[in-house]
């Protein structure tokens, strides 16, 4: 996994809530046997009319949006278990969702691949979606380090929480398989006096 | 101060607690399908690790499997893949596969409790949300996603943070005509689909102590979709008879012993749990969802409500639905009666009971999917097929199907389709597509009358509940 830097970016705001993975990543494009070109078909069904045409009113087809970081309403990622929700989002190039709720497994899933999940207040993120929606330049700065996420030029500073050994692991890169086979010999110990 | 039963399955499985960090939890089960394994598979061999305890995993075909003409070889290019790579992964790492055609192949959710696999006090995981159904018998069960899949299969371990613990009462006598499903639907629709979120939830009261472990199994279900990562109910008499005899439950003195166990796995009385809520099941009526998720549920008799919000609002346009717009005798032509839900063998009984001496109407499109090859014996065996046959019914083989709709079955853009399934998204069942989400009784009522009917004002309704 890539180490997590500090981050600087424009935003796309999405202000819908209980966006679902079923939205993020349709059902028949899970059909892939490996992590590639799932960006492709991020929010397939709200960039794309059926007959293949362009949604000129969804905000990834506004060309006065772009940027690394998501912001979207309350609930994101709620349904299906699917990664590959994570893993299109990550491949179309998000690198920070920021929302007022995360739903869990989706949360854990971003984690696993080096996605962060900013969970903000209701009142930060409809500053937030109001300031990016106004002015498509506005810059979010985002440290994981410190735990910190500013607007560029504003006074708008929001401490945001993340479990330590999470944060640890998306500084370094690291990723949980390393950690458990690590842990084996633990593991044994423990089928062994459970009689596995 | 006294433990629930959540704590109990949990705190016996912490092989270690990290400090300042998670917990490493051990996991007695781990069932696999063609869609989430395959990219598991690829990271450990890249890696190359080997796969610590294939003896704990069982896997399935179900997701991306046709439900006709399962004998012949599958159409689709990439389904055809991807069921390959599973054979091929099952294979090379000696792990038990229920492919497509084995007697024992089915939705992952039904097969694991129907081959006793599941058993109380255990800790289950698969790649897939609706793990929680296996919390029925008393098992902490969740949902993980494909790098979490990889670690299980590298360690038979998962690294979690301890969820807070959510209790839901439901207490009271449930009106005939209201099933399993219209409770769970009834709860989601009260507290959101967020509720659960970061809690473990457990289900009491007399009505889940009363309920089949059939009934059980759909309220687990959807606990995912107010949120919970898992749902639980104390395991009992009900739970031991079901487990009884099935094909990997422990047999004779082991399953007394077990039982012995298996008896001490209820919440004590002093116990604390952070959030608790209560419901009285007497208001319970059929259910129904109008909307674009599972809490947006309604009672069948109930207007849709008036609400002014930017999202609720993008959610009727999609489903075509005006605020206040009742949905009785709105005009239905697709019918879904499976997924990991209700499609075991008392939701076929009930439906097959309801259009028994009835006929399907001509303008609905009925989509009959048993969860299992187990089912669809049964359900030969107990001759519902030929009431279905009679009634103009067509079974089809079993597997996820329209649930959400990764193979050919697929509602038509723009059709209302009365679902048994658990997720009324957008497309859920097909690009367009719309889903109302109800019990088997309501869908079968549904396929009958040609549109949505207040099953609670029929009388024959009585003799099945």
């Amino acid at each position: 996994m890539e180490k997590f830097e500090r981050l600087i970016s424009t935003a796309v705001p999405l202000p819908t809530e209980n966006i679902d993975t079923d939205q993020i990543i349709p059902a028949r494009f899970l059909k892939a046997t490996d992590k590639q070109g799932f960006g492709d078909n991020v929010f397939k069904d709200w960039r794309y009319h059926k007959d293949g045409s362009i949604n000129t009113d969804f905000v990834l087809n506004n060309s006065h949006y772009s940027g690394s970081v998501l912001v979207a309403g309350n609930n994101f990622g709620c349904g299906s278990s699917r990664e590959h929700a994570a893993w299109a989002l990550a491949g179309y190039g998000f690198k920070v969702v920021i929302s007022s709720f995360f739903a869990d497994i989706f949360k854990g899933n971003a984690l696993n691949n080096g996605i962060l999940p900013i969970q903000v207040s209701e009142d930060c993120l409809r500053t937030l979606l109001q300031l990016i929606t106004e002015n498509p330049n506005t810059k979010i700065d985002i440290d994981l380090e410190n735990q910190v996420l500013q607007v560029v030029g504003k006074v708008i500073v929001e401490k945001f929480e993340i479990d330590t050994y999470k944060k640890v692991c998306l500084l370094n890169g690291y990723d949980d398989i390393d950690y458990l086979v690590s842990n084996q010999d633990k593991i044994v110990a423990y089928e062994q006096e459970h009689q596995f | 101060m006294g433990q629930t039963l959540f704590d109990k399955v949990w705190d016996k499985h912490v092989v270690d607690t990290i400090k300042d960090g998670p917990q490493i939890i051990y996991i007695d089960k781990h069932l696999i399908h063609e869609v989430t394994s395959p990219q598991a598979f690829n990271e450990l061999t890249q890696r190359n690790i080997p796969i610590f305890r294939p003896q704990q995993i069982v896997a399935t075909a179900d997701h991306n499997t046709p439900t006709i003409d399962q004998h012949l070889p599958v159409k689709d290019a990439l389904s055809r893949n991807q069921l390959k790579q599973l054979t091929e992964n099952c294979k090379n790492n000696n792990i038990e596969l229920y492919g497509l055609g084995h007697e024992y192949n089915g939705i992952v959710h039904v097969i694991g409790p129907e081959l006793g696999i599941t058993q109380p006090g255990m800790t289950i995981v698969c790649g897939d949300s609706h793990t929680s159904t296996h919390g029925a018998f008393g098992t902490i069960a969740f949902g993980i996603g494909t790098s979490q899949v990889a670690q299980v299969f590298a360690s038979q371990c998962l690294l979690m943070n301890k969820p807070k613990k959510l209790r839901v009462n439901v207490n009271g006598k449930l009106r005939k005509g209201v099933l399993s499903k219209d409770v769970i639907l009834y709860i989601i629709a009260k507290l959101g689909t967020n509720s659960g979120t970061g809690y473990f939830c457990e289900y009491a009261g007399n009505v889940f102590e009363e309920m089949s472990m059939e009934g059980r199994m759909t309220v687990c279900n959807m606990s995912i979709e107010m949120g919970a990562r898992g749902g639980m109910i104390a395991p009992d008499e009900t739970t031991y008879e079901y487990i009884k005899g099935r094909k990997f439950a422990p047999k004779n003195d082991d399953f007394d012993k077990k039982i012995a166990y298996w008896n001490t796995l209820k919440t004590d009385e002093d116990a604390v749990f952070d959030l608790e809520y209560s419901f009285d099941a007497t208001d319970i009526e059929p259910m129904i969802t109008y909307g674009t998720n599972p809490g947006m549920g309604i009672k069948i008799s109930e207007a849709i409500p008036s609400l002014n919000d930017a999202s609720f609002e993008k959610s009727l346009a999609y489903m075509n639905f005006e605020k206040g717009e009742k949905l009785l005798n709105k005009p239905i032509n697709y019918v879904f009666i499976g997924s990991c839900t209700n499609s075991r063998i008392e939701d076929f009984r009930i439906a097959a009971n309801y259009v028994n001496g009835r006929q399907k109407a001509s303008n609905v499109n009925a989509w009959l999917v048993p969860g299992s090859q187990q089912v669809a014996k049964q359900i030969v065996e107990e001759g519902l097929d030929i009431i279905f046959a009679t009634a103009g019914f067509k079974l089809r083989q079993p597997g996820c199907s329209a649930c959400l709709a990764m193979n050919d079955d697929k509602i038509p853009e723009g059709e209302y389709c009365v679902s048994t399934s658990n997720r009324n998204f957008e497309g859920r069942q097909g690009q367009g597509a719309r889903t109302i989400l109800a019990s088997p009784l309501v869908a079968a009522a549904t396929a009958v009358a040609g549109k949505i009917v207040n099953v609670l004002e029929e009388t024959s309704t009585l003799e099945l509940v």
